[in-house]
């Protein structure tokens, strides 16, 4: 009810692109991207093509682009050539202002650190999640998504008063509050111990799970590999 | 949530920064609406003042400290002037109404003006309660000084010497106040009016008694001292039938001074003149200049010149609050430009979230226009109550009802405030409009 029909129409509307295997939808299709750096530097990556609810990982070690790959089918980086496509939808073929709706709407980001807006109480960060994407603010949805997160009992709480456990739930409440396609994470587990790796994780795919949506994790954590199959390693599919 | 409530979210988040802000904004916009506030009453209370007085006749001496003395009743009288001269211009053809005015004492501040029931006429004054002055020592008293002082119709009340309360008091005589005008928002609300035979008797009565040498320097000290009494019983009784509270017919007016007074020994301080027609402008200052020993102030004239002299002072109080308005732009703009460092993650993430760069930009602009908005509100609110406190510790003219007038041109207070907010927050706006998500997020 949050998505905005427009998206919905135009992902109807390329459906006839997308490939249809056992009923999956392709969710995520990189073709020929290039990317050169302002420094100069330049990175090539292969084609990609994930179906929904085909979790991938996106491996490489420091510094290899996967980050800038997250970014390019974010709609955060525009590529020196190539195509994203993102639910349907040409990304770059997008004006500026509806491809930040499109990412507010379609698009779910992590990150390492969980990044909430430190003025604003953990409602009112999904509230703004909700108005940036053009949704009209719906309470019961962030009660349902922040008691899925057990965080109902923190809603009113500045980010400065939660543990780093409370910030990380309340990032990914926040991504995935207006129900996206795909659910980005740059390296989210990154500084975490095994356990606190083996908590985010699991949250993270039941997250994506239960909200449809297919799940990208950027990483040069071993740990990860061992619950999501498909990886995409920068520079060449694994 | 809206730019604004997630701008003033922003605010609230740095209390110390945006406080500093709001205060110098507050504190620049709080000097512009005092002296916008003052200017105005000041304009205001000068033209009520002196609406229908076209010339005051009175001793030579600065023709200012004559308008003063004689229509604003602030300053000491240039000195006396002969009855007798004043009669003979009251008679002039040209003269509709003349007003004398015989001064000299005080009561808590608030001048004794001894002078006959032209003096309604010209203030248009009305009687709330009670009657105008009969016999000597009776007075009618304006609104102001009842109620500050809260006297009724009945009480008696002493006058001090000169024009502060702290002067030698005419212990002899008290003044029986019969009436209590209706209030007329000028000057007359302020003053005490009895008739001028009261003023002359009570300077004569202590004649021999021994005034400090700065009394005798005033004027109203050097005619008191010189009166003869002689003849103020004679006319006393004429108070009775002339003073009626309405106004006698024109020609009974000019006559008045002479009916009332008689005497050609006596003198006045000034006279207050109406012109009967406008041709008199140019020509009955000319003939009192050049053919008495009279000065001729006008108070159109004088009042803009002090006017034009307090806009002097006003004019350099004015450029201090524009260097206030200006640090305060300054402040609002450092505070917007640091804090785009420490929140340079919390912008990016929205662009994540779906705000366009016009979003980031409208955020950081209301955040400037918020702090200085706020501070121009409660700049105005502090313009206010200290107009109040000026008024009601020099005792003069302000009252609450006069702190709680707001002006049309405040408006442009809130405007000036708003632009200051804007203009500080664009340059920090342009930066937020500009952050690149992708480098801020990958923290290069």
């Amino acid at each position: 009810m949050h998505i905005c029909s427009e998206y919905l129409k135009l992902a109807k509307r390329n459906r006839s692109t997308t490939d249809m295997q056992d009923n999956k939808q392709t969710v995520i299709r990189l073709n020929d991207i290039a990317y050169r750096y302002p420094r100069g530097e330049s990175l090539q990556f292969a084609d990609l093509e994930v179906t929904n609810g085909q979790h991938t990982l996106i491996l490489g070690d420091s510094g290899s682009g996967k980050t800038t790959l997250l970014h390019i089918l974010s709609g955060l980086l525009k590529p020196e050539t190539g195509t994203v496509q993102v639910d349907g939808q040409q990304l770059y073929e997008l004006p500026a202002r509806k491809l930040d709706e499109f990412r507010g709407q379609r698009i779910g980001l992590i990150f390492q650190e969980a990044h909430l807006v430190k003025s604003l109480t953990v409602r009112e960060n999904l509230q703004i999640a909700q108005g940036f994407a053009g949704a009209k603010i719906n309470h019961d949805r962030i009660d349902e998504v922040l008691a899925l997160l057990n965080l109902a009992h923190k809603a009113n709480s500045y980010p400065g008063k939660l543990s780093r456990g409370q910030m990380q739930r309340a990032a990914i409440a926040r991504a995935v509050i207006n129900r996206p396609a795909i659910l980005v994470a740059d390296e989210p587990t990154a500084s975490l111990d095994d356990r606190n790796t083996e908590s985010v994780l699991s949250l993270l795919l039941t997250q994506a799970e239960q909200q449809g949506a297919t799940l990208v994790v950027a990483t040069h954590d071993k740990r990860v590999k061992s619950r999501i199959n498909h990886a995409y390693q920068v520079g060449g599919v694994v | 949530m809206n730019s604004i409530q997630i701008a003033w979210k922003n605010i609230r988040q740095n209390t110390a920064t945006s406080l500093l802000g709001i205060l110098l904004t507050a504190f620049g916009t709080g000097i512009l609406c005092v002296l916008l506030l003052t200017s105005h009453q000041i304009e205001e209370q000068l033209g009520n003042n002196s609406r229908g007085i076209d010339l005051v006749v009175g001793a030579k001496g600065s023709p200012i400290q004559l308008i003063l003395s004689s229509i604003y009743h602030m300053d000491n009288p240039t000195g006396n002037i002969s009855l007798r001269e004043a009669q003979k211009l009251a008679a002039n053809p040209m003269v509709k109404l003349a007003v004398p005015l015989s001064l000299g004492d005080n009561y808590k501040g608030h001048r004794i003006v001894g002078t006959d029931s032209t003096f309604l006429q010209l203030y248009g004054l009305e009687l709330a309660e009670g009657r105008i002055w009969k016999g000597d020592f009776e007075a009618a008293i304006g609104a102001d000084v009842a109620r500050k002082n809260q006297l009724k119709v009945g009480d008696k009340i002493y006058g001090a010497h000169g024009l502060s309360s702290e002067g030698h008091t005419h212990d002899e005589n008290a003044y029986t106040i019969t009436g209590i005008f209706k209030p007329a928002h000028h000057i007359a609300d302020r003053l005490i009016v009895t008739n001028l035979a009261s003023v002359w008797r009570m300077h004569g009565t202590h004649e021999d008694e021994a005034h400090s040498e700065d009394e005798h320097e005033h004027a109203e000290s050097e005619h008191s001292h010189s009166h003869d009494l002689a003849g103020v019983d004679e006319h006393e009784h004429h108070h009775g039938e002339d003073h009626d509270p309405v106004a006698p017919k024109e020609p009974q007016l000019v006559k008045n001074i002479m009916g009332n007074v008689g005497s050609r020994e006596r003198e006045i301080t000034s006279m207050l003149i109406q012109y009967r027609n406008p041709a008199a402008i140019g020509m009955f200052p000319r003939l009192v200049n050049q053919n008495t020993a009279m000065q001729a102030a006008s108070p159109a004239i004088e009042s803009a010149r002090l006017f034009s002299l307090l806009g002097i002072g006003i004019d350099s109080l004015q450029i201090l609050a524009y260097v206030i308005m200006l640090m305060a732009a300054l402040s609002v703009f450092i505070s917007l430009y640091n804090a785009l460092k420490s929140r340079k993650y919390d912008l990016a993430i929205m662009r994540t979230l779906g705000a366009s760069q016009g979003k980031l930009f409208g955020i950081v602009i209301a955040e400037g226009i918020l702090l200085t908005f706020v501070g121009a509100i409660v700049g105005i609110g502090i313009g206010h109550i200290a107009v109040y406190l000026i008024g009601t510790r020099t005792g003069s003219t302000a009252s609450l009802l006069e702190a709680l007038v707001l002006l049309p041109q405040e408006a442009w207070l809130l405007v000036i405030g708003v632009t200051i907010g804007f203009l500080a927050a664009v340059i920090p706006a342009v930066k937020a409009y500009k952050t690149s998500i992708s480098q801020t997020l990958s923290g290069n």
